[in-house]
């Protein structure tokens, strides 16, 4: 085992990194499928009901954990439909764009205390121009398909997810003025020492609109009007069938558990313990690690099933009056709380 | 030799996507072009080091303008047929503004004026220094009026904007949230009490034709 590690040591960056990209995607992947599980699962006990339960179980535990690679297997071997009066090329790149970035904006997420695959000095700002390339795929989507549901959904995507991005990046304005870096890792070790120093106490206004923010740029429950099935039918993917519906959806899947992770990162302190300072940093609870980030962001996955269980769809013009008239004031005036904070070393940021 | 090869490709592409701006016939896909361009001088900046620029522009000029621009150009059905109508008569006017680009790119390349020497290139900063920090104090200090002064004129032209489309106009009906949320059961229902036996009756008799039938 130590001769493997030291080997592994001795391998050039480039391919350590391949390496740890080709884990991240596999395993982002998989989640995605379990996560479509999860959900099916969670919302089907908020309503009273089983969920899927049919297909496979693992020794009689968890039935329907296979359930899937059933609907992959379906997805694949569906035929994919090309509209004849589509631009075709654009409808087939459209999921594409939509997907890459959603996996890119990981090679910054700090993993570990020691594990991240691209440190680079402006991650933050790195991961806010990437989750906001993906509404390219969604309008080039609802253009390409030449049908007026598929181009009303992105409208409605572009409008909305340029509006929310501004409450989201003041939101990060207040993060990178506590933690004075933009490198995701700095931005977690400077919310070390316990739970008290953790930006989501400091940032309470700023960690709900970014909270509401980043639901609302999944282009999810309450905030799914691109999609708005009672509405305009699905739509900007409503002519999408077999695998490249699938695309769209592995997307929009593999954003939920980016923002998720991001909260994570920003408000909760990523890799860092809950019992740090209570407990030892030797012992079990007390050590930093992947398994702390996975827990906060499972809650937070969890919890973007939760909306989708409980609210109703948001109006559109509701939607907008949210984003400008509540969100962007909101996040402008706890900046300059802050800011006095900052100003007057009260916080964990005065160390 | 590999940051050569990089470069030389995203300049292919930079220039190809610049011109596919200009010469695509369906705006969008000028758009589209424009976005390409602006990704790959992105690219271009990343190799120089300049990660602050870099994703700066894509996040501001991909993430938020080009979309809006995309939109907009959407939703306008432009008939190009009637735009190209003006095209020759005004040809001269964008020949004039490319002779003048042209002769001041001869200035500062080939005379050296202005004080600028070009042909040196970039200088690519070591991976040490942080980007973001040194234009940060550079803006806030020595560049604070100009900085400032840019920062009033957009505010100007954001207050601009929505003067111009927040003018009360026939047949516009905005919405007041407030007054949808205030209203209460009594503004919208009326309970009608007293109709009498007779509108009764027939309700009974309505009722009892629905049993029969089912």
């Amino acid at each position: 085992m130590a001769d493997l590690l030291a080997h592994w040591d001795s391998l050039p960056t480039y391919l350590q990194s391949t390496f740890w990209i080709l884990v991240v995607t596999v395993v982002l992947i998989l989640s995605v499928a379990f996560t479509t599980l999860w959900e099916r699962k969670v919302i089907g006990w908020m309503q009273l009901r089983k969920g899927p339960n049919r297909v496979g179980s693992l020794f009689g535990l968890v039935p329907g954990i296979f359930q899937p690679f059933a609907d992959v297997i379906k997805l694949l071997l569906k035929e994919v439909v090309i509209p004849s009066a589509s631009n075709k090329w654009l409808f087939r790149i459209a999921p594409a764009i939509t997907l890459v970035p959603a996996f890119a904006a990981w090679a910054v997420m700090p993993l570990d205390p020691a594990l991240v695959i691209a440190d680079i000095d402006a991650g933050l700002l790195y991961v806010l121009s990437l989750t906001s390339v993906g509404v390219y795929g969604v309008i080039l989507a609802g253009w390409a398909t030449n049908s007026k549901y598929a181009f009303l959904g992105a409208m409605r995507s572009a409008a909305q997810v340029v509006a929310y991005e501004i409450a989201m990046g003041f939101a990060l304005v207040g993060v990178v003025m506590a933690a004075g870096t933009l490198n995701l890792g700095d931005i977690i070790r400077a919310q070390e020492g316990g739970v008290s120093n953790w930006f989501f106490l400091w940032l309470f206004p700023l960690f709900v609109v970014y909270l509401i923010a980043g639901v609302a740029e999944t282009n999810r429950a309450p905030f799914d009007v691109a999609e708005g099935e009672s509405e305009i039918v699905a739509g900007f993917h409503v002519e999408y069938s077999g695998i490249a519906f699938a695309l769209f959806f592995l997307a929009e899947y593999a954003n939920m558990i980016l923002i998720s992770a991001l909260t994570a990162v920003f408000f909760l302190g990523g890799w860092l313990s809950p019992f740090e300072g209570l407990l030892g940093a030797d012992s079990a609870l007390g050590a930093p690690g992947f398994h702390w980030l996975f827990l906060k962001l499972f809650f937070f996955l969890t919890c973007f099933m939760w909306y989708r269980a409980t609210f109703p769809r948001y109006r559109y013009d509701q939607i907008m009056r949210l984003g400008w008239k509540i969100l962007i004031p909101v996040t402008l005036v706890w900046i300059a709380v802050e800011g006095l904070l900052v100003y007057f070393q009260v916080g964990p940021w005065s160390r | 030799m590999f940051v050569q090869v990089l470069f030389y490709a995203f300049s292919a592409v930079l220039i190809a996507s610049a011109l596919g701006v200009i010469v695509a016939r369906n705006p969008v896909y000028s758009a589209l072009s424009l976005v390409l361009a602006f990704f790959t001088s992105a690219a271009l900046w990343l190799l120089i080091e300049a990660e602050f620029l870099a994703i700066v522009l894509v996040l501001v000029y991909v993430g938020a303008v080009m979309v809006l621009f995309l939109f907009v150009v959407m939703m306008l059905d432009l008939n190009t047929t009637s735009l190209r109508q003006g095209f020759a008569r005004y040809a001269w006017l964008g020949w004039l503004t490319a002779l003048a680009v042209i002769v001041q790119m001869v200035g500062v390349f080939w005379f050296r004026g202005l004080g600028i020497d070009a042909t040196q290139g970039a200088v690519a900063r070591s991976a040490e220094v942080s980007n973001t920090r040194e234009l940060g104090e550079v803006l806030y200090t020595q560049y604070v009026y100009p900085f400032e002064l840019a920062s009033v004129v957009l505010l100007v032209a954001i207050v601009a904007a929505i003067t111009l489309t927040m003018r009360r106009r026939p047949g516009l009906k905005p919405q007041d949230v407030a007054k949808q949320v205030a209203v209460r059961r009594e503004d919208r229902v009326r309970l009608v009490k007293g109709l009498g036996p007779k509108a009764k009756s027939s309700g009974e008799s309505a009722a009892s034709a629905e049993e029969g039938q089912s």
